[in-house]
């Protein structure tokens, strides 16, 4: 019984697409499937595996622009960049540790560009660098309607027309199915060094950070991780850390880390990470290597920074969690039984961002909203924009919310 | 006016008297403009060329009056027109014959500023320089600066996503703004985003940021706000060619170097703005960049070296850096004065937006050159050096006649020019009335088709903006149309397993 399908190019992608228009049959849309336990528990009647559209097919470090097809790993297109000291700003995580793959020795993120793209990844670097939705400057498609369309451009200034990569950066692959991408690079920055506070608790360290990213010292990165978990970001670590990175030419690092040192030091202990340790830390944090590998639910929750804490305050008894984005973002684990906490999640979000549930086993992601459910206005609305894309739901319907 | 726009519906027109009399009663007081003197304020924006008296003006002053009057054209098929401040360069608040024009001036408040998350939450009516000298005091400022930004709105930002000088470091309005509310045509009023980062649903934001007035009117923005860097100094270095000048700029990003503005000017445009501003421009070069860094001193000086370096090896004639703040500003004041500098040595000048691969620059100018000649044209060029967005200044007469013709065929040339080259119609200002006839030159119909289907998902009848960004209007029925073949289609020919 064929399951998977494997286009060779855009054509094959657009004969799959019409065919399953013709005999109503859905696709899941998937790369090398490391996010594929995102999003609601659904059937679809095959698999649209894009892995072997892979390949870069321009990349000019002058223009800092890079397209390739869809299904390129994202691990090619971090080593090529790498080469001419570029990178993908928006530092995307890499899901792999947290649904249990197998550790990548080599450093290697798992993943597509196409995948990394319609997740709308980014990592630490988000509250200065922006997410993949930021740097995604074109793409070619094709539609549920099984028609080949393009949106954007490969320069990175433009607004002639609909920005459509915006909508499809996050759409987890129900809109349309990408074929070619073309993204924004950046020099990646010659050095670092990470500025540790110890000991602070959440209310104390969310002021740390908030005095940090509201000074002139371009903070790149601002996490904090309370005490049970601090021990993934520093084997000898017993106490809470508050972890700000400072990136760019030596100089400036230095004269950065100098002003941060003053400033934070009326909160606390101060201890600073060089280069490789900076890294390493910032790699934990980025790829939620404190819940690695677990079998509990795990949420991701944006908010407001100085709403961090209550929030997470408010998820309260048997969650675990810690901070990035300056507070604003909080990754929280809870037992994965019931409704793996999605009643008290939406309850101490509300209104306030939005909390999807990363992982969690099938069972629970059948039963409760995986992504933030919406009012009734903003729901219809979504619902017609997936419309307009895939009228008759041919790409993951179901996948975000039940119906779409 | 050569443009053609939707056919005025002539049951709205004949209807006139009783629909006035109803959007008083939405919006009363001064709420409402209907004699033609008064309205003749607002028959253009930015873009003068063309001018169409509106149907009536409406200035609500809350959202609810925003929905009602939406509402109220949506029920009774009336066009509306949004407007911020009308600084739109590609007439994208254009009247309608037909069409209420909803003015948003009104909405001019800062509701919050929120320093401890680093957002304000603001009326678009504001505008775009007012945010930044409102949070000032604290050493804060809302990133993207247009050219207008002592006028422009940042709802009328929201909707052109407007750029600036320094958006190569600093993103354009869409990757500044968090959240916004918007009201549909249908009078329903939908809050998107807020202080968070991101959406976990489909980004509407993204999508809202830069769709020209065509999919809602937006009520309320929050932007993200930035510490203003330590320091900044700039340096202007000359080139003998324009070539020179663009591999010079290669080679500062390709060296890692991502200056907070890089900008370029060519002959024409340094010799209009040395006479107007005395900026102390080099007169004997064809091409000069500004190159601004900002960050701490130890960065700035640091990387000045590097640019300074690498400016020599690529054969500047001439390297000047700023000793001061008020040189900075020097340099800076004549570039920021390039288009009104043009326009004292012209009667007229029409800007174009094009941007290119940068590595095309000096093809680009060599056929706008030609084209110049062809044309009997003169063009100055500014240039958005770091990202490839490229002004062209086409000087013209509009009194003598043929010439606004003549200068609008050169313009679709050069921006047909920069999409052959692997570039697009508008960098930063926008489809609007101006480029819609050219977006076939980029966009095949199933490309346009599409966007005007997501067009149907938030304005089904086609009564917000129409005449703007599409060439051709279709019915969202007619757009959603499928033909399925129900069992006529074999399985694809592809791997399976």
């Amino acid at each position: 019984m064929t399951s998977l399908l494997k286009p060779r190019d855009g054509k094959d992608v657009e004969a799959a697409a019409q065919w399953a228009l013709a005999e109503g049959k859905t696709l899941e849309i998937v790369g090398h499937g490391s996010k594929r336990g995102i999003g609601r528990a659904a059937q679809w009647d095959l698999s649209l595996d894009l892995s072997d559209l892979s390949g870069v097919t321009l990349y000019e470090p002058d223009e800092l622009i890079l397209s390739a097809k869809a299904g390129t790993p994202i691990a090619e297109i971090e080593a090529l960049l790498a080469a001419s000291n570029q990178e993908l700003a928006f530092e995307p995580i890499d899901y792999g540790p947290v649904f249990g793959a197998a550790p990548n020795l080599d450093g290697k993120s798992r993943g597509t560009i196409g995948g990394v793209l319609a997740a709308n990844l980014s990592g630490p670097r988000r509250i200065k660098a922006g997410a993949a939705r930021d740097h995604f400057l074109g793409f070619t498609a094709v539609s549920g309607r099984a028609e080949t369309f393009k949106s954007g451009g490969r320069v990175v200034k433009n607004v002639t027309g609909y920005d459509l990569c915006k909508v499809l950066a996050g759409s987890y692959g129900t809109l349309a199915a990408m074929t070619d991408v073309t993204v924004k690079v950046l020099p990646r920055a010659e050095t670092e060094e990470t500025v540790l506070v110890v000991g602070l608790d959440d209310a104390a360290a969310g002021r740390a950070m908030s005095a940090a990213m509201g000074s002139s010292n371009d903070v790149s990165g601002a996490a904090h991780c309370p005490a049970p978990l601090a021990v993934s970001l520093q084997a000898e670590a017993g106490r809470a850390i508050t972890a700000l990175r400072l990136e760019g030419v030596a100089p400036s690092v230095v004269h950065r880390r100098r002003a941060l040192e003053t400033l934070l030091k009326p909160f606390g202990e101060i201890a600073v990470l060089e280069q490789a340790a900076s890294r390493e830390v910032w790699r934990v944090i980025r790829n939620v290597m404190p819940f690695t590998g677990g079998a509990g639910a795990l949420w991701r929750i944006s908010v407001a920074p100085t709403r961090g804490r209550e929030v997470a305050a408010a998820i309260g008894e048997g969650a675990e969690y810690f901070y990035d984005w300056a507070g604003g973002l909080i990754w929280a684990a809870l037992p994965a039984t019931g409704d793996g906490g999605a009643a008290r999640v939406r309850r101490a979000v509300a209104g306030n961002g939005h909390a999807t549930l990363v992982r969690a086993p099938a069972a629970i992601r059948a039963s409760v909203p995986v992504f933030e459910p919406q009012d009734a206005g903003l729901a219809a609305l979504t619902k017609r924009v997936k419309e307009s894309f895939d009228p008759k739901g041919v790409f993951g319907p179901g996948r975000m919310w039940a119906g779409v | 006016m050569s443009l053609r726009m939707p056919e005025p519906d002539a049951a709205v027109l004949a209807r006139r008297a009783g629909i006035v009399r109803d959007l008083v009663a939405i919006v009363p007081g001064e709420g409402v403009i209907s004699n033609e003197r008064e309205m003749r304020p607002y028959e253009s924006d930015g873009l003068t060329a063309y001018r169409q008296l509106p149907f009536v003006v409406v200035l609500p002053e809350t959202t609810g009056q925003v929905s009602k009057v939406l509402r109220y054209c949506h029920d009774h098929g009336i066009k509306v027109v949004p407007r911020g401040a009308g600084t739109s360069l590609s007439g994208g608040a254009l009247p309608l014959a037909d069409g209420v024009l909803l003015g948003m001036g009104k909405f001019n408040r800062i509701r919050e500023i929120d320093f401890g998350n680093r957002v304000a939450v603001v009326e678009p009516g504001v505008t775009n320089l007012a945010i930044s000298q409102a949070v000032a005091h604290e050493g804060f400022y809302y990133a993207p600066d247009p050219s207008s930004q002592i006028a422009c709105s940042i709802g009328g930002n929201v909707a052109e996503n407007s750029g600036g000088v320094h958006c190569l470091k600093y993103g354009m309005t869409t990757n500044n703004v968090l959240g916004c509310e918007i009201v549909l045509i249908t009078g329903e009023a939908i809050r998107i985003g807020g202080k968070h980062l991101d959406s976990d649903g489909y980004d509407l934001l993204g999508l809202i940021t830069g769709s020209e007035g065509l999919l809602g009117v937006v009520t309320e923005v929050t932007v993200r706000l930035l510490k203003k860097p330590e320091t900044a100094r700039a340096v202007l270095v000359g080139f003998a060619s324009s070539e020179d000048a663009g591999a010079c700029v290669s080679k500062i990003i390709g060296a890692g170097i991502i200056p907070g503005g890089m900008e370029m000017m060519d002959r024409p445009a340094i010799h209009a703005v040395e006479e107007f501003v005395h900026a102390g421009y080099p007169l004997d070069v064809e091409a000069l960049l500004i190159v601004e860094l900002d960050g701490p001193a130890a960065e700035v000086d640091h990387l000045l070296e590097r640019v300074e370096a690498i400016a020599r090896e690529c054969g500047s004639t001439e390297c000047r850096v700023s000793t001061s703040e008020d040189e900075r500003l020097l340099f800076w004041a004549g570039r920021k004065a390039a288009f009104p500098a043009v326009g004292r040595i012209s009667p007229d000048y029409y800007c174009m937006d094009g941007t290119i691969p940068r590595a095309k620059l000096p093809l680009v100018l060599k056929r706008t050159r030609e084209l110049s000649e062809h044309y009997g044209l003169r063009v100055a060029n500014v240039f958005h050096a770091g990202d490839g967005n490229l002004h062209p200044l086409i000087l013209y007469d509009a009194n003598k006649p043929g010439e606004l013709e003549r200068t609008e065929a050169f313009g679709a040339e050069i921006l047909k020019l920069c999409v052959e080259v692997g570039g697009v119609l508008t960098g930063e200002h926008g489809v609007g009335v101006e480029k819609r006839d050219l977006m076939p030159a980029m966009f095949s119909e199933i490309d346009l088709n599409q966007q005007q289907r997501v067009k149907c998902a938030f304005d089904a009848k086609g009564l917000l903006n129409p005449g703007k960004v599409f060439p051709q209007l279709q019915r969202c029925a007619e757009l959603g149309r499928m033909h399925v073949h129900a069992g006529r289609v074999a399985f694809p020919d592809i791997p399976r397993f």
